[in-house]
C-alpha cells in the first residue's frame, strides 16, 4: 500500500504541472501585472526546480499541512475536513441503500430463476443500470422535491436531521446504479450456490430454511458481493463529483470541480490525493472483510 | 423385522419446455429396520433422485408425480417443510459423493456439525463434546483442535469421515448414502465401508447405499435393487443376486467384472448406452442392448414379477434369465441346469 501511494504522489504532482498555462498569470487574471504574477510564482515556489517542489509538496503530506486554498482563502486542510464527512456520509448512505435493495431482491430473483419474479427483477435492474445519475437525480429533484415537497431539492442545512434528509436524494439516485448491478451478482451468486451439494446437505440436516438461507446460501453469496461493492463504492467517490454537483451538496466531490474550474491547485491536488487514498483504504478493509468471509484467503 | 421405509409406486419427473424427463418411474421396495439396502444402476438410471426424493431434497425443476415414500407409515412426499425438518436429520440423513463440494467451505466444521443437533438445546460446552465423540467415532484423529478447522484444511477421506460424523450427529434410524465412497481412492474406500458397516451394527441403524459398484454391493448389503433407467429391474438379496441373476442387465453387469475365470482376457462391455429418459422405447428399455431380446421385448414393456420367493425380476423371459449363472456359487443352488456362458 505505502509504495502506492508513493506512485499517487508522483502523479498527481505531475498531472497538475503539466497542466498548460501559468497558475499564477489564471489565479490572479489576465489584466495582472508582470511583477504580481512573478510575485504569486514565487510565492507558490513554483520557480524552484521540479525535483525541490516535489519534495516540498512530500513535506506538506507527511506535516498535514496542505497550504491555503485562493479561492476560499482558508487552509486546504480544514476545507477537506469540513467537506469530507459530507462525501463519506453519502457514499456509506448510498452503500447501505444499495445493500438494502439488492440483497434481498437478489435473493428472491435468485431463487425463482427464470420464473416471472425473476423476470421483473432483472429487466427492472437493467433499465436502472442504463438510465444516467445525472437524468435520474433531476428526475427524483421534480417528483418527490417539486411536485410531492418531501424533500429538499438540493443544498445543504445546518442541523443533521435536516442534512440527513438533503442526503436522501442525493443517495438514492447515486445507488441505484450500484443496486442493479449488486442485484444482477447476488441473483447469480444465489443461483450458482443453491444448486451446490452443501445447500442440500445443510437441508438435509433439518435445519430451519431460514438458517439455510442465511447461513449458507447468503453468507458465501457475500463473497462475491463484497468484491463488487468495494468496486462500486470506488466508483461512487467518482460518481459524487456529478451528484454532489447536481444537488449542490458542499461534499468533496463538488469542491474538486470547483477547485478545477477556479484553478485552485493547492485544492486540487490533495483533493485528488485524498481520493486515491480512500480507494485505497476501501480496498483494504475489503482485504480484510474477505478474509473473514473466506477462511481460504490468508492477508 | 420391522419395516422402516417402503417406497411404493415412485413417480419423478423433471419437466422442461422441451420434454419432461421420467427419472424414477415406478420404483417400489422396502427397507427394513437394521439392513443395508443397495441401489445399483449406472449414472442416470435414477438411483440418485430415488434417495434425494426420500429427503424432499429433489434439484429444480425435478418433483414427485406420484406414489408415495412412507416411513413409519407416514408419507414423506406430502409433508410440508415443517414435518419435513423433523424428519431430516433426526429420522433419516444423507451423505452425499462428493466429499470436497458436500460441506460448505466458508464455515468451521464445528458450525456444520453443531447444525445437527441444533434442535437439542444444548450448551456450548456439551455441543462440543458430543461433536468430538462423533469425529472419534468416525476414526478423525486429534477431534478436539480438528472442530475448530475448515473443510479445506480437511484431505478427501477426512471429509467424508466429517460428513458421516454429521450425519449421524443426531442419531438417525435410516442413513441414505449417495455414492459415498466413488470420490475417494481405494484404500480410503474401503475404510469408509468397514466404518459405514461398523457404525451400522453400533447405532443399529438401517442404511440405503447408492452405487454403481457391484463389489460394494456385495461388500456391504443385505439386499439390492437393480435399476435401470428410472425403474427397479430385479431385486432380490444379495447372496441370490450374485449367484443366481435372473435379469439380463444384472447378468451383464457381473460380466463386464473381472474375476478368476476371467483373467487374461477381455472383459464384456454390455453394448450400445442407456435409453433417453425422455423419449423411452416402446418395449423393454433395455431390450435394444440386451443379447436376448425377442419380438416382444422390443414392443411390450415387462411387468416386475416374483420369478423365485423374494426375487423379483423385471423380464419377458424368464426361461433364459433362470439359467444365469452369477459370479458365486452356492451350494445346493447349482443344481445342474445347464449353465449359460459369458460368450
Amino acid at each position: 500500500m505505502i509504495p502506492v501511494l508513493f506512485v499517487v504522489t508522483i502523479l498527481v504532482f505531475s498531472i497538475i504541472r503539466f497542466i498548460p498555462g501559468e497558475p499564477a498569470r489564471l489565479i490572479l487574471g489576465e489584466k495582472a501585472t508582470e511583477q504580481a504574477v512573478a510575485a504569486l510564482t514565487e510565492k507558490l515556489g513554483l520557480n524552484e526546480p521540479l525535483l525541490t517542489q516535489y519534495f516540498l509538496f512530500l513535506k506538506q503530506i507527511f506535516t498535514l499541512d496542505f497550504g491555503n486554498s485562493f479561492t476560499y482563502q482558508m487552509p486546504v486542510s480544514e476545507l477537506l475536513a469540513s467537506r469530507f464527512p459530507v462525501t463519506l456520509a453519502l457514499t456509506l448512505m448510498s452503500t447501505v441503500i444499495s445493500l438494502v435493495i439488492s440483497l434481498p431482491l437478489g435473493y428472491f430473483a435468485g431463487v425463482h430463476k427464470d420464473k416471472l419474479g425473476d423476470q421483473v427483477v432483472r429487466t427492472t435492474s437493467l433499465v436502472a443500470i442504463s438510465m444516467p445519475s445525472f437524468w435520474v437525480g433531476l428526475l427524483l429533484m421534480i417528483v418527490f422535491a417539486l411536485k410531492l415537497k418531501w424533500l429538499p431539492a438540493g443544498g445543504w442545512a445546518d442541523t443533521l436531521p435536516e442534512q440527513f434528509r438533503c442526503l436522501i436524494l442525493p443517495a438514492i439516485t447515486q445507488s441505484l446504479m450500484t443496486s442493479a448491478l449488486l442485484l444482477r451478482n447476488t441473483r447469480n451468486s444465489v443461483v450458482d450456490i443453491t444448486r451446490m451439494d452443501y445447500v442440500d446437505f445443510a437441508r438435509s440436516k433439518g435445519i430451519s430454511a431460514g438458517e439455510v438461507r442465511s447461513r449458507h446460501v447468503m453468507r458465501n453469496a457475500m463473497i462475491s458481493t463484497v468484491t463488487l461493492l468495494s468496486m462500486r463504492m470506488a466508483a461512487m467517490l467518482g460518481g459524487s463529483v456529478i451528484i454532489e454537483t447536481v444537488f449542490s451538496i458542499p461534499g468533496i466531490g463538488k469542491l474538486a470541480s470547483e477547485a478545477i474550474f477556479g484553478r485552485d491547485y493547492a485544492v486540487v491536488q490533495f483533493v485528488v490525493l485524498l481520493f486515491a487514498v480512500l480507494v485505497l483504504v476501501i480496498n483494504l478493509i475489503t482485504d480484510i472483510l474477505y478474509s473473514f468471509l473466506d477462511p481460504r484467503v490468508n492477508l | 423385522m420391522e419395516k422402516l421405509l417402503e417406497v411404493k409406486d415412485l413417480h419423478v419427473a423433471f419437466p422442461s419446455k422441451q420434454e419432461t424427463v421420467h427419472a424414477v418411474d415406478g420404483v417400489s421396495f422396502e427397507v427394513f429396520e437394521g439392513e443395508t439396502f443397495g441401489l445399483v444402476g449406472e449414472s442416470g438410471c435414477g438411483k440418485s433422485q430415488t434417495l434425494r426424493s426420500i429427503l424432499g431434497l429433489l434439484k429444480q425443476p425435478g418433483r414427485v408425480t406420484g406414489g408415495e415414500i412412507l416411513y413409519k407409515g407416514a408419507d414423506i412426499t406430502k409433508m410440508n417443510q415443517r414435518a419435513l425438518q423433523k424428519v431430516r436429520g433426526k429420522e433419516i440423513s444423507l451423505i452425499f459423493q462428493e466429499p470436497m463440494t458436500s460441506l460448505n467451505p466458508v464455515l468451521r466444521i464445528r458450525t456444520q456439525m453443531y447444525e445437527a443437533f441444533e434442535r437439542e438445546k444444548l450448551t456450548k460446552e456439551e455441543k462440543r463434546q458430543r461433536a468430538i465423540e462423533l469425529l472419534k467415532l468416525v476414526g478423525i484423529p486429534s477431534p478436539e483442535t480438528r472442530l475448530d478447522e475448515y473443510p479445506h484444511q480437511f484431505s478427501g477421506g477426512m471429509r467424508q469421515r466429517a460428513m458421516i460424523a454429521i450425519a449421524l450427529g443426531a442419531k438417525p434410524k435410516l442413513l441414505l448414502a449417495d455414492e459415498p465412497t466413488t470420490a475417494l481412492d481405494v484404500t480410503i474406500q474401503d475404510q469408509i465401508m468397514k466404518l459405514l458397516n461398523q457404525l451400522k451394527q453400533e447405532l443399529g441403524m438401517s442404511i440405503i447405499l447408492v452405487t454403481h459398484d457391484l463389489g460394494v454391493i456385495a461388500q456391504m448389503c443385505d439386499r439390492v435393487a437393480v435399476m435401470y433407467a428410472g425403474q427397479i429391474v430385479e431385486m432380490t438379496d444379495t447372496v441370490t443376486l450374485f449367484s443366481k441373476p435372473r435379469h439380463p442387465y444384472t447378468y451383464g453387469l457381473m460380466g463386464s467384472l473381472p474375476n478368476e475365470d476371467t483373467a487374461g482376457t477381455t472383459l464384456e462391455a454390455i453394448q450400445g448406452s442407456p435409453p433417453n429418459l425422455a423419449n423411452l422405447p416402446e418395449g423393454c428399455p433395455f431390450a435394444p442392448r440386451c443379447k436376448f431380446a425377442c419380438d416382444i421385448c422390443h414392443k411390450e414393456r415387462p411387468e416386475i414379477t416374483e420369478v423365485e420367493p423374494g426375487h423379483f425380476a423385471r423380464c419377458h423371459r424368464p426361461e433364459i434369465t433362470q439359467n444365469f449363472q452369477g459370479l458365486i456359487q452356492v451350494p445346493g443352488q447349482a443344481d445342474g441346469k445347464e449353465e449359460a456362458s459369458h460368450e
